[in-house]
């Protein structure tokens, strides 16, 4: 099974044979991808109708919950990774989200689109909201509530007290380390609690 | 989609006495049973189907007398418990009053109809019966156990009582336990059974009558909380039985609202069909099923038993009777195990009836999780 390049990269952060919580799982691929190649088990969760079908469909755990209610539903350091991939933009409470996550598992990774990639601020001075791959809405039309930047989730992490083990940028499947935050259209983190 | 067909019910006799959870005991007793689809030569394509309050073996297809089975929209050729790939057993649980040993029938040591000293049964209980029935099929481990709130409640009793005859536990619609609520809604139900003047204590069989003035009431509190208050008030909302616009009859005794009808229709019909005995005894059944206070309350601890089984848990949002709260519960119980388990929370408006409807989304994740049974379990006939 192919995974899209970001998905690949971010599935070589996986340690293989983890227990992996996926908030916001969609349709279970990636979940399938480390269950059959890493030997992963563990649980997705999704809220879409479709998406769980889907999940249960290719033979991925998913439960139907709202990641707006919390994690309580899940113990202390019980998954060794919690992924929020494309994710956090969706979320209202991010900041609690993130404290959950680092409650819920040993190591978090967090995937989202970079709002300061390059081309973004170039559009943004010309005085329009971008309309990217990776940020494809328009400003009156889209799902994501917030946007952000790589150097802002540094910041927000410091606030919630977890330790980033890691930080690098994607752009077009391919990881940034150099000026990410200006190079890549998203961001991703590896954290744990601090 | 095509129907299982013309479906005849089967019998079989047990004569080895069934211990009770109550330490009583059931001596010899039948069960009624329906089967669809076929045994493949490995007998691993098992799919029993367990009935909830006021349903049967009578699962799936149509009897000579045209009733159509109370889940033929989930069971069948083509449909998403599929019989073309599942050999599906329907069951009566006994206590029961549609073919299996039941209030009605003759105890044996008396020669009378049991009444009401029919052995109070527990869903623990249930499922023994329908393990010995199983096992005299010639199947050693069912690919699944299904059911739909009380029948939920079996399937889950399966996976704690018998884990290793069955590989996956589908339970819709159901709970951990009844809350207080819950049981006071039995109760007032069973109120209004035994306070019947005809109810005779139990023993109304030999007078020839039936407390149909109780089952009435039963049903008709029993069918307020299947609904949700939204459905209710779309299908009926204030409308008058003489139809819009009629003059108000100023009556306290006279049908006024449409609700009422619907209400004493369903308790006509419920009164002269089921069994008075049998309502006590499931509903007690219900209120007693607890896994969780063997283990201190504690349903993780229970629910440890379960593990090595794959579990789907489905609930609908407007459900009050049995919330997805309660079904949050069970999932985090197999959560707290690592037990492989998939939760759909459908938004539906039906409330407790809609494990009875054939919603897209709910059927479609019952359909995927089965394909999944047949794809890992070589139930392919």
């Amino acid at each position: 099974m192919t995974l899209p390049a970001d998905l690949e990269v971010i599935a070589s952060l996986v340690p293989a044979g983890s227990r992996v919580l996926d908030l916001g799982c969609g349709d279970g691929s990636l979940l399938a991808h480390l269950q059959a190649s890493k030997g992963c088990s563990g649980y997705g969760v999704e809220i879409a109708d479709g998406n769980l079908r889907q999940c249960v469909a290719r033979g991925v755990n998913a439960l139907q919950l709202n990641l707006e209610d919390g994690l309580a539903l899940f113990d202390d350091k019980s998954f060794d990774v919690v992924l929020q991939l494309d994710t956090l933009q969706h979320l209202r409470n991010t900041e609690r989200m993130l404290r959950e996550t680092a409650r819920v598992g040993r190591i978090g990774i967090v995937a989202f689109p970079n709002f300061a990639h390059g081309p973004n601020r170039l559009r943004v001075a010309l005085g329009r909201m971008p309309v990217t791959k990776t940020l494809p809405y328009q400003w009156y039309d889209t799902p994501n509530i917030r946007v952000g930047t790589l150097a802002d989730f540094e910041v927000l992490a410091r606030r919630c007290g977890l330790r980033v083990t890691d930080r690098f940028g994607l752009h077009e499947g391919r990881v940034v380390r150099r000026w990410p935050n200006l190079l890549a259209s998203v961001a991703v983190f590896r954290f744990e609690a601090g | 989609m095509a129907s299982v067909g013309l479906v005849t019910p089967q019998f079989m006799s047990f004569s080895e006495p069934l211990p009770l959870k109550s330490g009583a005991v059931l001596p010899a007793y039948t069960l009624a049973y329906e089967t669809y689809g076929t045994l493949n030569a490995e007998r691993s394509n098992a799919v029993l189907v367990c009935h909830a309050l006021n349903a049967s073996h009578h699962v799936a297809g149509t009897h000579a007398d045209g009733s159509v089975g109370w889940w033929d929209n989930l069971v069948g050729p083509g449909k998403p418990l599929d019989t073309n790939r599942f050999f599906v057993i329907g069951v009566n649980n006994p206590g029961s009053c549609f073919g299996s040993t039941g209030p009605m029938h003759t105890n044996p040591a008396t020669g009378r109809p049991w009444g009401a000293d029919f052995p109070v049964v527990t869903v623990e209980d249930w499922v023994d019966a329908q393990a010995r029935l199983v096992s005299a099929l010639g199947i050693e481990t069912l690919a699944a156990v299904v059911g739909g709130s009380l029948g939920g409640m079996q399937a889950l009793a399966w996976s704690l009582r018998h884990p290793a005859r069955v590989r996956h536990v589908v339970a819709v619609a159901t709970a951990p336990n009844l809350s207080a609520q819950n049981i006071a809604f039995n109760e007032v139900a069973r109120r209004a059974i035994v306070t019947d003047p005809e109810f005779h204590g139990g023993h109304f069989y030999a007078h020839g009558v039936v407390p149909q003035r109780g089952l009435r009431v039963a049903r008709m509190i029993g069918h307020i909380t299947y609904l949700s208050d939204d459905a209710m008030e779309a299908k009926f909302g204030r409308e008058l039985k003489a139809g819009p616009g009629a003059a108000l009859g100023y009556s306290t005794q006279a049908v006024e609202f449409q609700i009422e009808s619907y209400l004493r229709h369903q308790g006509d019909k419920f009164s002269n069909y089921f069994d008075a005995n049998t309502y006590l005894l499931i509903t007690r059944a219900l209120d007693y099923f607890d896994p969780a206070a063997e283990h201190g309350g504690h349903l993780s601890k229970a629910f440890a038993a379960a593990c090595g089984r794959r579990f789907l848990l489905v609930s609908f949002t407007t459900d009050w009777r049995f919330s997805p709260a309660r079904s949050r519960e069970i999932v985090k119980a197999l959560v707290d195990n690592r037990i492989d388990a998939s939760y759909a929370e459908i938004d539906a408006p039906h409330g407790h009836d809609a494990f009875l409807l054939d919603d897209a989304r709910y059927h479609g994740v019952m359909r995927a999780f089965f394909d999944g049974i047949d794809r890992v379990g070589g139930s392919t006939p």
